[in-house]
């Protein structure tokens, strides 16, 4: 599955650069991607291929992230493909335990020690339950999302993918690709899931 | 003879901590609380530690160091002539003929340091930020110079092509995404009145937000009483990027610093700031 | 030796505004380093401001006082030129003295 993702943005990052008219930050970008390159080093688990980019990033990059329709069409059901799902299809967890991995935001920084679990980040950029009143505002507020949406099976599949992999939706989404790059397992997911649709959520009262 | 209380500006520094204490309790109006932390600053702004550490980097600029013996007062050139301070801090970034480089304060003082002075530079970078309550020499060095440009503008000279390569470049390293987040500068500074959690975000591309971003540096930052740099700005935003660590006074650095301190040409910088 | 001080004295009407930022770590006692060790206490305990050589405030201080600490003074009856002197001992015995002139 990855592989084929590759293969895909591989075939894409040329056909965007032909396609593309000469713009004239093109240099810039150039001499930023090399001055980045030459200028970091690794630390702890902050390692340096996390400077390269990926075929996602990459498009995003290069298009102020606003890539064409089709292109991104294109991407966005290969992101969308490699969504795994819950094996026995339960896709609602325990809203308290989601409550509790949204307020976390540890993980991934080089002083954060490598490894599970890390923190969904979610309070960050959204706003969700009431009881919390700092939240971020990089991303819509949440607030009443089961309430206004339904917690229909559809929903839930939505939800689920989403914070699996918002890229698969929209692909130049500031949000991480949570299940993706598998720094969150499907239970916890599922606990998001079910802070966001559950009735008995705070988010919904 | 009488005893004394420990005015104000102490039970201010206590009050601060019992604010922030509170922020969960009930629906918070985010205007009025960054309006009080203004009030503080206000109040703090002529009794603010940052001084004793220009104070310290007054001590070090004049006195002869290093393995040649030489003072920076006798021999660094911060762009307006050997040992001139007055408002040399707010044109850099700027390009410096000797280095054959655009460099930003910081690292034009770290390069006078290991080219007049003779330090090492990898001595210098080993521990370049200060934590717990060890200062670096150069973090006091560059509020020292910092508080000779106190209510003087931003003038970055983006006429000198050299300088404007780096800010276009810097403009561009500000955009690129990356890591495993997928997170560039610009996700979370490069639109107006975003927030994570409290924490407001300047958008480092605007006039108004890169004002925000370059005022204040270098700062003391209350939680922790540290004397921070705006390089070390630049290496925390990075961590929480989930990028590597940037190398000390690395080109990448000043680009971003040219890119912000530039967009914020005209406004008039108030010395060394106190941050929460 | 301790990091000087930085004292202003600025002369209101006849009252004089004394500000003192003093340099010092001010550690608790209380707190334990990264490997959980106690750092030990390490702050001012006792200040003093003499005004043209007469004491005219003597304090006590402690540990719960924060780092690179600020305190501030009225001065009644004060005139240009006079002379404030600000000095300070911590527990370990370290001291240090700075002076300013009113102005």
């Amino acid at each position: 599955m990855t592989k084929k993702i590759i293969l895909a943005t591989l075939v894409a990052v040329p056909f965007m650069a032909a396609a593309l008219p000469a713009q004239a930050d093109g240099a810039y970008r150039a001499k930023a991607v090399a001055m980045i390159q030459k200028d970091f080093k690794p630390r702890g688990q902050a390692s340096l291929d996390r400077l390269a980019e990926d075929g996602v990033q990459a498009i995003c990059n290069r298009t102020g992230n606003n890539p064409p329709a089709e292109i991104a069409k294109m991407l966005e059901a290969d992101q969308m493909a490699a969504v795994v799902y819950p094996a026995d299809g339960q896709l609602m967890g325990d809203w308290k335990k989601g409550e509790k991995l949204a307020q976390s935001g540890k993980g991934f920084t080089w002083k954060d020690k490598p490894g599970l679990p890390v923190g969904g980040n979610c309070y960050n950029c959204h706003q969700i339950s009431p009881k919390e009143q700092a939240y971020g505002t990089v991303g819509p507020s949440l607030l009443h999302f089961g309430k206004l949406r339904g917690n229909t099976a559809e929903t839930q599949k939505y939800v689920y993918s989403k914070i699996y992999n918002a890229k698969a939706h929209n692909l130049c989404s500031e949000m991480p690709r949570f299940g993706r790059i598998e720094a969150l397992g499907t239970n916890q997911i599922k606990d998001l899931v079910a802070l966001l649709l559950d009735p008995e959520s705070p988010v919904n009262k | 003879m009488r005893k004394f209380r420990i005015m104000s500006a102490l039970c201010a520094l206590t009050s601060a901590g019992v604010f922030a204490a509170h922020v969960q309790a009930q629906e918070v109006d985010h205007a009025k609380a960054d309006a009080e932390f203004a009030k503080f600053r206000a109040e703090m702004e002529d009794s603010n530690p940052a001084e004793l550490f220009e104070l310290k980097g007054e001590e070090l600029w004049k006195a002869k160091r290093g393995p040649n013996n030489v003072s920076l007062a006798e021999s660094c050139d911060l762009g307006l002539g050997v040992g001139k301070l007055d408002g040399a801090y707010v044109l850099m970034p700027r390009y410096f003929k000797d280095a054959d480089a655009v460099m930003d304060a910081e690292r034009r003082v770290v390069w006078c340091m290991t080219e007049k002075q003779g330090f090492k530079f990898d001595d210098i970078a080993k521990k370049p930020f200060a934590s717990g309550n060890y200062t670096p020499e150069i973090t006091s060095l560059v509020t020292y110079v910092a508080g000779h440009s106190r209510n003087k503008q931003f003038a970055v000279n983006l006429k000198d092509p050299k300088v404007r390569e780096i800010y276009e470049t810097g403009k561009e390293i500000a955009n690129y995404r990356a890591g495993p987040y997928d997170f560039s500068c610009n996700t979370c500074h490069g639109s107006d009145g975003k927030r994570i959690r409290m924490q407001n975000l300047p958008n480092i591309g605007s006039k108004e937000g890169a004002t925000k971003s370059v005022m204040g540096w270098p700062g003391y930052r209350m939680t922790g009483g540290v004397m921070l740099t705006h390089q070390w700005r630049m290496n925390d935003c990075f961590r929480q990027q989930r990028f590597p660590e940037p190398k000390y006074a690395s080109d990448t650095i000043t680009a971003l610093l040219t890119y912000m301190t530039a967009n914020a040409n005209g406004v008039m910088y108030k010395g060394p700031g106190i941050k929460r | 030796m301790a990091d000087p001080m930085k004292i202003r004295a600025q002369l209101k009407g006849d009252e004089a505004v004394i500000r003192v930022l003093m340099s010092h770590p001010m550690e608790t006692g209380q707190r334990k380093d990264g490997d959980g060790k106690t750092i030990p206490a390490h702050f001012i305990q006792s200040i003093t401001v003499a005004v043209n050589g007469k004491t005219v405030v003597s304090g006590q201080t402690g540990g719960s006082v924060s780092r690179n600490p600020v305190f501030g003074f009225k001065l009644k009856g004060a005139k240009a030129g006079d002379k404030v002197a600000v000095s300070w001992i911590d527990n370990k015995g370290d001291k240090r003295t700075d002076e300013t002139t009113v102005a």
